[in-house]
C-alpha cells in the first residue's frame, strides 16, 4: 500500500503529536505510520499510488457536495450548541474540526452498508439522512434513540464506550452468513455486498472490547472497517496517554491493514475508507482507519477545554481547518465560486432554523411507552407495575376534579 | 417418553432449535468439535457446521457483543459462557446494551440473545466455577431469566428461550447436569410456558420454593417433613425473571409458611425479592415471617467447606421448624 510520509514537521505546532511522533520512532525502533494526505492545508492536491485513483473519481458535484455537508453539519453544530445554551438540549456533543472525517466516511459508505457510531458522529448522520432534528432527541431528553436505524442503516448513537465495536462485528458476521444463504439460493449474487463501519475515537481505544472486536474480526475475516478519530482529547486525557505508538500501528499485530489518515483532509478521508469497504466487501477482512483530526470544541457543552489544554493549540488545528482547504481547493480550480458558497451559507441557515423549529416541538413522550418497549413479549411484573402507575396517576385526575367541582360550588 | 441426562435434554433442545430455526447459531469457548467443557453441544457442530456453532476467541464480552449484532442482522444467537463466575467480563455487554436495545430504540430493535450458563456449586471445583450470580441480572430490566430443574423442562425450556424475542438468560444447574428423566420429544405438556412455576408436590403445612439445583432438595426435605407428619408444598419457580407471583401466592394463602431456598447469597438475593412481594400480596394469610435459606455473605467459599455453605435438606427443615414455631 502507498501512503504519502508527511514530514514531521507537518504537525508541528502540536506538542502532543511530536511526543508521540518522537515516541513512536523510540518504542517501534523505525519511524511512525505514514499518514495518507491528499488535500493539504494550502488546498493542493497531492499524489499517491493507491488512492489518487480513487480521488481522481470525484467529480466537481461531489467535491461540492463534501463542502456543503461539511458546512451543514458545522452549522448544526453551532445550532445545537446555541440551542444547550438556550436550555433546549440538555447537553451537546460538538464535532466541530472533525467534519472531514465524518463526511468523507460517510459518503464512501453505500446504502447496503450498517453504521454503528459512537456519539459524536453528526455528520456520518447527516451521510446516512438521518433527520437531524430526530438526532436531538436524545440530547432534549425525549428518547434514547430518535431513530428507526433499519430506515437508514445507522445504529443508534452507543455512550457506552467501544461496546458498539463488537455489535459491529457480529453484525458483520451476520453479512457473511447472509452471503452464504443468498450464494445457496441466488449463485448470480444479486444482492450488492456490504460491510459494516464501527466508529470509536482514541479515548475508546483503551476499552477491551476494541481489542475483542479485533480479535472476532480478525479470526473470521468479518467484513468490517474500524474507524478511529483520533482528536486527540478523551474529555481532558491527552492521545499520549492512551497509546505511545499511532493507533493505526495496532491492526498490525492483529493481522490486517491499518491506515493512518490525514483527518482533516476529506478527499483523504473519503479515498481510504472506499478503499477498506471494498477490501472487506470482497471478503479480505478489516481494516483499521485512524483519522489523524481534532476536536477544535469542547467534550461536551459540560467540558472546560481550558483546564487541559492550551489555546495554541487549537490555533494550531484551525489553521488545517478541513472546510478551509476544500474551499482554497475548490476556487483554485474554478469548482465553485461565489454564489456557490452563499448558496451553502443559505441553506445552512435553513437548516439551522428547521432544527430550531422542531426541537423545541420535539414530542415528550409518555412513560407508558417505556412501559411498552422494556419487553418485546408481554411481561407480567411490567403489566402489574403499569397497571398501579394508571391507578396511581387516576387518583391524581380524581383529585383535580373534584378540587375543580369543589371550586365551582364555593362560586 | 424417553430417559435421558438433563446435559443431554439440552443438547437435544438445541439440536431441534437449531433445526427449526435456521437462523439460530450457537457460541462459545470450546462449544465445537470438543461439545463444550460440559459435553452440553456434543456432536452439533458435525451436524450443523462451524457456521452455526462456532468456536469463539476466549472473551466474553466479545462473545456477547458480536451475539448482539447477529441478532441485529436477524439471527439468534445462543451464547454459551462456559462457567458462572465467567461471566462478569461480559456483564457490561449484557446490562448495558442487550438489555437495554429494544427499550432504547423505542422498540424498533429486537436481540433475541440466548446466554446459557452453568451455575452453581456442589460439584468439588475451584473458585469461580461454583456461583450463582442470577440476582445481579433479575435486577435488571430487559433481561429474562429461567432455570430448569429437570430434562424435559430442560428440552422444552431451551427451545422456547431460542424463540423468546426478548433476551434470555438460561441457568443450567451444573450439578444436575447428569440427573436423568423422563422427556416428552412430543410435546412441551405443562412446560408449555417456561415462565409459569409449577406445584411439585402439594401440602398444608408450609411452602417451599427453590429452583435449579435446589429443586431435588427441596423435594427430599418435604419427603423427610413428611416423615415427621408435616405436609409441605414443593414449588420449583422455573422463572426468575418474570417470577410466578400468582402461584406463589395461591400456595401461600392455602399453607401460611413460606420458605425460598436458593444457593445464592441471602443478602440481596431472589429469596428477599419474593418475601417482600407475598409479604404485601398474603400477609393476612401469613402465620411467620417468610423464610430465606441461602448461601453466607462471603465469596463462595473452597470445595472442601462448601457442604457447609450450600442449603441442604437440614438447613431446609431448620427453617420449616421455625416457620412452624411461630
Amino acid at each position: 500500500m502507498g501512503a504519502t510520509h508527511l514530514p514531521a514537521t507537518e504537525f508541528d505546532g502540536t506538542g502532543v503529536d511530536d511526543q508521540l511522533e518522537a515516541e513512536a520512532e523510540a518504542v517501534l525502533g523505525e519511524p511512525a505510520a505514514p499518514m495518507v494526505q491528499l488535500l493539504g492545508p494550502d488546498g493542493t492536491l497531492g499524489e499517491d499510488s493507491v488512492f489518487s485513483e480513487y480521488a481522481n473519481r470525484l467529480d466537481a458535484e461531489k467535491l461540492r457536495g463534501f463542502y456543503a455537508d461539511m458546512a451543514a453539519i458545522r452549522r448544526f453544530d453551532q445550532e445545537a450548541t446555541a440551542l444547550q445554551r438556550q436550555g433546549q438540549l440538555a447537553l451537546w456533543v460538538p464535532l466541530t474540526g472533525q467534519e472531514a472525517a465524518q463526511i468523507g466516511s460517510g459518503r464512501a459508505s453505500q446504502p447496503q452498508d450498517y453504521i454503528f457510531p459512537t456519539y459524536r458522529e453528526h455528520g456520518v448522520a447527516l451521510t446516512r439522512n438521518v433527520d437531524l432534528a430526530e438526532l436531538l432527541r436524545q440530547f432534549r431528553g425525549v428518547s434514547n434513540g430518535g431513530w428507526n436505524p433499519k430506515d437508514t442503516n445507522f445504529h443508534l448513537y452507543t455512550l457506552v464506550l467501544a461496546a458498539q465495536t463488537l455489535h459491529a462485528v457480529g453484525y458483520a458476521m451476520g453479512i457473511q452468513r447472509d452471503q452464504q444463504l443468498a450464494a445457496a439460493s441466488d449463485p448470480a449474487g444479486t444482492e450488492p455486498p456490504a460491510a459494516v463501519i464501527a466508529y470509536y475515537g482514541d479515548g475508546a481505544s483503551s476499552e477491551g472490547d476494541v481489542h475483542e472486536s479485533m480479535v472476532f474480526a480478525s479470526s473470521y475475516k468479518a467484513p468490517v472497517v474500524f474507524f478511529c478519530q483520533n482528536n486527540h482529547w478523551a474529555i481532558s486525557v491527552p492521545s499520549t496517554v492512551q497509546t505511545r505508538i499511532p493507533l493505526s500501528n495496532r491492526a498490525k499485530g492483529y493481522g490486517f491493514p491499518g491506515i493512518r489518515v490525514d483527518g482533516n483532509d476529506v478527499i483523504a478521508v473519503h479515498a481510504v475508507t472506499e478503499w477498506a469497504l471494498d477490501h472487506a466487501r470482497q471478503g479480505n477482512g478489516p481494516v483499521l482507519i485512524e483519522a489523524f483530526t481534532y476536536r477544535v470544541g469542547a467534550h461536551t457543552t459540560a467540558d472546560d477545554p481550558t483546564k487541559y489544554r492550551k489555546s495554541a493549540e487549537e490555533d494550531a488545528w484551525r489553521a488545517k481547518d478541513p472546510l478551509a482547504r476544500l474551499e482554497k481547493y475548490l476556487r483554485a480550480k474554478g469548482l465553485a465560486d461565489d454564489a456557490f458558497f452563499a448558496k451553502v451559507k443559505a441553506d445552512g441557515d435553513e437548516l439551522a432554523a428547521y432544527v430550531r423549529r422542531t426541537t423545541h416541538d420535539l414530542e415528550t413522550p409518555d412513560i407508558r411507552s417505556a412501559f411498552a418497549n422494556t419487553y418485546v413479549e408481554p411481561h407480567p411484573l411490567v403489566a402489574e407495575e403499569l397497571a398501579w402507575f394508571e391507578q396511581y396517576s387516576a387518583g391524581f385526575e380524581d383529585a383535580a376534579g373534584s378540587e375543580a367541582a369543589a371550586g365551582e360550588a364555593a362560586n | 417418553m424417553t430417559t435421558m441426562t438433563i446435559a443431554k435434554a439440552i443438547n437435544e433442545g438445541l439440536r431441534a432449535a437449531l433445526t427449526n430455526n435456521p437462523k439460530s447459531l450457537l457460541m462459545g469457548e470450546d462449544i465445537g468439535p470438543l461439545g463444550g467443557v460440559y459435553r452440553v453441544t456434543d456432536g452439533l457442530i458435525a451436524e450443523f457446521g462451524p457456521e452455526r456453532v462456532v468456536d469463539t476467541p476466549l472473551a466474553e464480552s466479545g462473545i456477547i457483543g458480536t451475539a448482539i449484532g447477529l441478532a441485529l442482522r436477524g439471527y439468534s444467537p445462543v451464547c454459551e459462557i462456559q462457567f458462572d463466575g465467567f461471566v462478569f467480563p461480559g456483564f457490561n455487554q449484557i446490562t448495558t446494551q442487550l438489555a437495554k436495545m429494544h427499550a432504547r430504540s423505542n422498540g424498533n430493535l429486537t436481540v433475541p440473545v440466548v446466554i446459557r450458563i452453568p451455575y452453581g456449586g456442589g460439584i468439588g471445583s475451584v473458585e469461580h466455577h461454583s456461583e450463582s450470580p442470577e440476582a445481579l441480572f433479575a435486577h435488571t430490566a430487559g433481561l429474562r431469566i429461567i432455570t430448569p430443574s429437570n430434562p424435559h423442562d430442560a428440552y422444552w425450556m431451551i427451545q422456547q428461550a431460542v424463540e423468546c424475542q426478548d433476551p434470555i438468560i438460561v441457568f443450567e444447574p451444573k450439578r444436575r447436569y447428569w440427573l436423568k428423566g423422563d422427556v416428552d420429544i412430543e410435546a412441551p405438556g405443562n412446560a408449555e410456558d417456561p415462565f409459569k412455576a409449577h406445584v411439585l408436590r402439594e401440602g398444608t403445612d408450609a411452602t417451599v420454593v427453590a429452583y435449579g439445583p435446589l429443586v431435588p432438595v427441596a423435594l427430599a426435605a418435604a419427603n423427610a417433613a413428611a416423615e415427621d407428619g408435616r405436609s409441605v408444598e414443593v414449588i420449583d419457580l422455573r422463572s426468575i425473571s418474570p417470577i410466578d407471583f400468582d402461584t406463589v401466592t395461591q400456595s401461600v394463602r392455602k399453607t401460611g409458611r413460606l420458605i425460598v431456598a436458593h444457593e445464592a447469597p441471602t443478602f440481596g438475593g431472589i429469596g428477599g425479592e419474593i418475601a417482600a412481594r407475598i409479604s404485601e400480596r398474603a400477609f393476612l394469610s401469613l402465620e411467620a415471617p417468610v423464610i430465606r435459606v441461602g448461601g453466607f455473605h462471603m465469596p463462595y467459599p473452597v470445595a472442601k467447606v462448601e457442604e457447609d455453605y450450600l442449603p441442604d435438606i437440614d438447613r431446609i427443615l431448620e427453617a420449616l421448624d421455625r416457620a412452624l414455631a411461630y
